[in-house]
């Protein structure tokens, strides 16, 4: 393997010679890409509009295929088991995602967001199961003290970064070993954005995370590793420091400085 | 077409004259396209509200014997609508249980399948079902129920009729309400590994369901009023009814009889301010839902 | 992956449904027709203006009640235009996004929920008599009267679909109109009027087509003469009323007669509405 991708040794994911295309065969959103993610670390993934960083974070949980006509080859293994094998409800209660926009369920209520993981997957728990999982998930998100109050109470008065983090609290209630963001603070002001990117930094003790990120400052503030696509390409993959001083691929260098993107 | 304007700078008091009238005729011609439900409300107000008493809800239609001596004495017509009250329930009823299922899935079906082919040959012919004049969907449950099913007329043929009627207004209002949900909303579930049937009932479905509840009101006020159809299919009955296979009377039926029977006039205001205060009724709570909704 | 199978199955299963209603109804339709059109051939039918129950020499034409529908909803589409427009301009132009405009759009939505028959009553005995006092049209059923009621039956359907396409005409073409000196009035006819014309026409279309299959109110006003109509107030019938009024007396093959009637009307309505539909997709 090129010196311009990062190894690591046991890693939680491993993505092999993945290539998707949209429509036609021959126009790949994703090219032919390989690489591992660490255990609890950040890895942040940048790159300009367009690049493939979207579809290949959706490939992980196999959330590409709701769109129509999708062509994937390669592989993808969570802890050396396949995820084109297994089924889509386990492989994505084992991987939780997070997206750009806050999207609680608008006819649930508060706890019922957060459990809704199970209640939805048909999982019979008792009531008070169903209580510790909703408590400790808030608890993890530092929402629960905000709204220990209101837990019956439909989520829509909560501000965009409580109601993202009432999210990823949603992700957590099955305790996943991967969680996937898909530029989670995009929508939200900076003073709720600090407070996530302070929660992700926390989180990354029992959980892997990936992040896509347009945000070159944040990916640079909380990742540990950091990989760049250009069109659809793994250009570079690196430790988020190494990467930032000493970028190996002029086309890194480029996106880093503002030539482009 | 600016060019045109700036030539016609010159007279422009002529100009602000034809301006004002304009306006004028605009106000004049809105005024007078009012007039009429102004003037129907009224009517039936005016002429329907003394018949309406208890009994005009918990009786059924009095004989013509008894209207024409009440008349004669200058009484009120004794009796009510009870027999048509309770198979407009009926009807509506049997129709909405056969038709709102189906077109709630063939309304998430289409919204499922946008730009497939089969997908857009069911919305066309969905879109002309809603232009079928409603006496033609009479004598189609003619047919298919009456000849077909029940040897006779029967409540059950009216339903049908009218089922054929809710169906494109309800496919369409859901396929409009599942577009307007966030498709993040649907994805969170995916994410979640939830199931796609769960997704449809326990996420979708809930998500719209003051729109779908909308569509579902609106449509039966549409089909609340039909007469056409019921006369060609349930016929009337001048008892309550409710065995779905047996001729069933409604109120628009009653408001025909009364009107062809020259000794009930009277009734005929007070089923009209009935009915029509009825579908009104439905068709502000289905807007106010709405409303509160978006 | 199994569950998801069988909900799409469900779901194709009940857009199959759609088809079976159509298939239903041609299959119907047309085996009910067929002996009068095989009784008097399929144009002779179409064309022909007779229409005569006497037993014996029984003979069956469509053609007044063709007449009848076609000239009732064109007036009815006549009469409605300037006033349906004018309340879009007044909605969705002059008082846009007004209280007064909410309660005028209001008004004219109720006008949608009165039923058929409650317009036929109120016709009957309110509009019927002012038009029998012109002194034309002898008691005052007739053409006239049922254009007249049909026009303010599709009132609503008009200018729901207007006020929609007028609003969507973009602010900034009007505004530079306005910036050269154009009147309001001189807006509406260059700038609004050609922008939204093909919707406007979809609208009236659409309209058109509900003219068409109205039922009951006409029935009550037309006068149920089986003739083609000779003037605006002599008495006629539509191919929907022949079918309310004579449907109940109708056996063999009078009774096939009316079924092709409908299977007639119910072509050209769904031909009518289809390219109203047509144009109003191209334009959104």
């Amino acid at each position: 393997m090129s010196d311009k991708i990062l190894q690591i040794t046991n890693p939680v994911l491993s993505i092999s010679n993945l290539s998707i295309a949209y429509g036609k065969k021959d126009k790949l959103a994703v090219k032919d890409v390989s690489a591992d993610v660490k255990r609890n670390n950040i890895t942040a993934i940048m790159g300009p509009s367009g690049c493939g960083k979207s579809t290949l974070l959706r490939a992980i949980n196999r959330m590409h295929e709701l769109y129509p006509n999708i062509h994937t080859e390669g592989e993808i293994k969570l802890n050396g088991e396949t995820i084109y094998e297994m089924s889509t409800s386990k492989l994505r209660r084992k991987i939780g995602m997070v997206f750009q926009r806050p999207n609680p369920f608008p006819t649930m209520s508060i706890y019922e967001n957060v459990i809704a993981g199970y209640d939805l997957n048909g999982s019979k728990l008792k009531k008070n199961e169903k209580d510790e999982i909703v408590e400790t998930s808030l608890h993890d998100v530092g929402l629960f003290e905000e709204v220990k109050d209101s837990l019956n109470k439909k989520g829509n008065f909560l501000s965009g970064g409580q109601q993202q983090r009432l999210c990823i609290a949603r992700a957590l209630a099955f305790k996943p070993e991967v969680i996937l963001m898909d530029e989670p603070t995009s929508a939200l002001d900076p003073l709720s954005t600090a407070k996530i990117e302070d929660l992700l930094v926390e989180l990354k003790v029992h959980y892997s995370i990936i992040l896509v990120t347009h945000n070159m400052s944040q990916a640079a503030r909380i990742s540990d590793n950091a990989m760049f696509m250009y069109l659809g390409e793994l250009v570079e993959y690196d430790k988020t420091k190494t990467m930032f001083t000493n970028p190996k691929d002029p086309r890194t260098e480029g996106y880093l400085t503002g030539k482009f993107g | 077409m600016e060019k045109a304007l700036i030539n016609k700078n010159e007279g422009s008091n002529w100009r602000e004259l034809k301006n004002k009238l304009f306006f004028g005729l605009v106000i004049v011609l809105s005024g007078i396209t009012i007039m009429p439900i102004l003037l129907i409300v009224y009517k039936l107000l005016s002429k329907g509200l003394r018949q309406i008493n208890l009994d005009f809800f918990f009786k059924v239609a009095p004989d013509t014997l008894q209207a024409m001596s009440a008349v004669q004495s200058g009484e009120i017509i004794p009796g009510g609508i009870a027999n048509g009250i309770t198979g407009t329930l009926l009807m509506v009823a049997v129709a909405s249980l056969i038709a709102i299922p189906v077109s709630i899935l063939i309304g998430i079906f289409l919204y499922e399948n946008p730009g497939k082919k089969y997908a857009s040959l069911i919305r066309n012919l969905t879109d002309i079902l809603q232009g079928v004049p409603s006496v033609v969907l009479g004598l189609i449950a003619y047919f298919w129920i009456v000849k077909g099913v029940t040897n006779g007329f029967s409540a059950l043929a009216g339903s049908v009729a009218l089922s054929i009627m809710m169906l494109p207004l309800i496919i369409r209002s859901t396929e409009e309400t599942m577009k307007m949900i966030p498709v993040s909303i649907k994805e969170a579930g995916a994410a979640l590994g939830v199931p796609y049937h769960r997704i449809i009932f326990k996420i979708m479905i809930p998500s719209g369901f003051s729109g779908l509840m909308t569509g579902i009101l609106l449509s039966i006020s549409r089909v609340l009023g039909e007469t056409a159809p019921l006369m060609l299919t349930t016929l009337g009955n001048r008892a309550i009814n409710f065995n779905i296979t047996k001729p069933t009377s409604a109120v628009p039926l009653q408001i025909w009889e009364f009107y062809n029977n020259p000794n009930m006039i009277d009734l005929v205001w007070s089923s009209s301010l009935f009915l029509v205060g009825f579908v009104l009724t439905l068709n502000i709570i289905a807007k106010r839902i709405s409303t509160k909704y978006s | 992956m199994k569950s998801e199978k069988i909900t799409k199955l469900v779901l194709v299963i009940a857009s199959v449904v759609i088809l079976l209603i159509f298939a239903g109804m041609a299959y119907s339709m047309i085996k009910g027709a067929i002996p009068a059109f095989k009784e008097f051939g399929l144009f002779r039918f179409i064309l022909s203006t007779e229409w005569d129950p006497t037993e014996g020499k029984e003979s069956y034409g469509a053609m007044p009640f063709i007449a009848g529908t076609v000239i009732t909803s064109l007036l009815a589409l006549i009469i409605c235009f300037p006033l349906a427009f004018s309340t879009s301009l007044f909605i969705a132009e002059y008082f846009r996004k007004t209280k007064i405009a909410t309660v005028l759009s209001t008004l004219v939505d109720l006008l949608a929920g009165v039923p058929s028959i409650v317009y036929g009553l109120w016709g009957f005995y309110t509009l019927r008599p002012l038009i029998a006092e012109l002194g034309y049209a002898g008691q005052g059923y007739g053409i006239f009267t049922s254009g007249l009621i049909l026009a303010i039956m599709i009132i609503p359907y008009a200018t729901s679909i207007s006020n929609e396409i007028i609003s969507m005409v973009p602010n900034e073409l009007k505004e530079a109109a306005y910036s050269l000196g154009a009147t309001r009035m001189e807006v509406i006819f260059s700038v609004i009027l050609p922008n939204a014309r093909s919707g406007l026409v979809a609208g009236y279309i659409l309209a058109l087509g509900r003219a068409l299959g109205e039922t009951m109110a006409v029935t009550m006003l037309i006068g149920n003469a089986n003739i083609i109509p000779k003037g605006l107030f002599s008495p006629g019938n539509t191919m929907a009323s022949v079918i309310a009024n004579q449907f109940g007396e109708a056996d063999g093959i009078k009774l096939s007669a009316l079924i092709a009637i409908g299977l007639l009307l119910f072509a050209v309505t769904a031909i009518v509405n289809f390219i109203g539909k047509i144009i109003i997709r191209k334009y959104a």
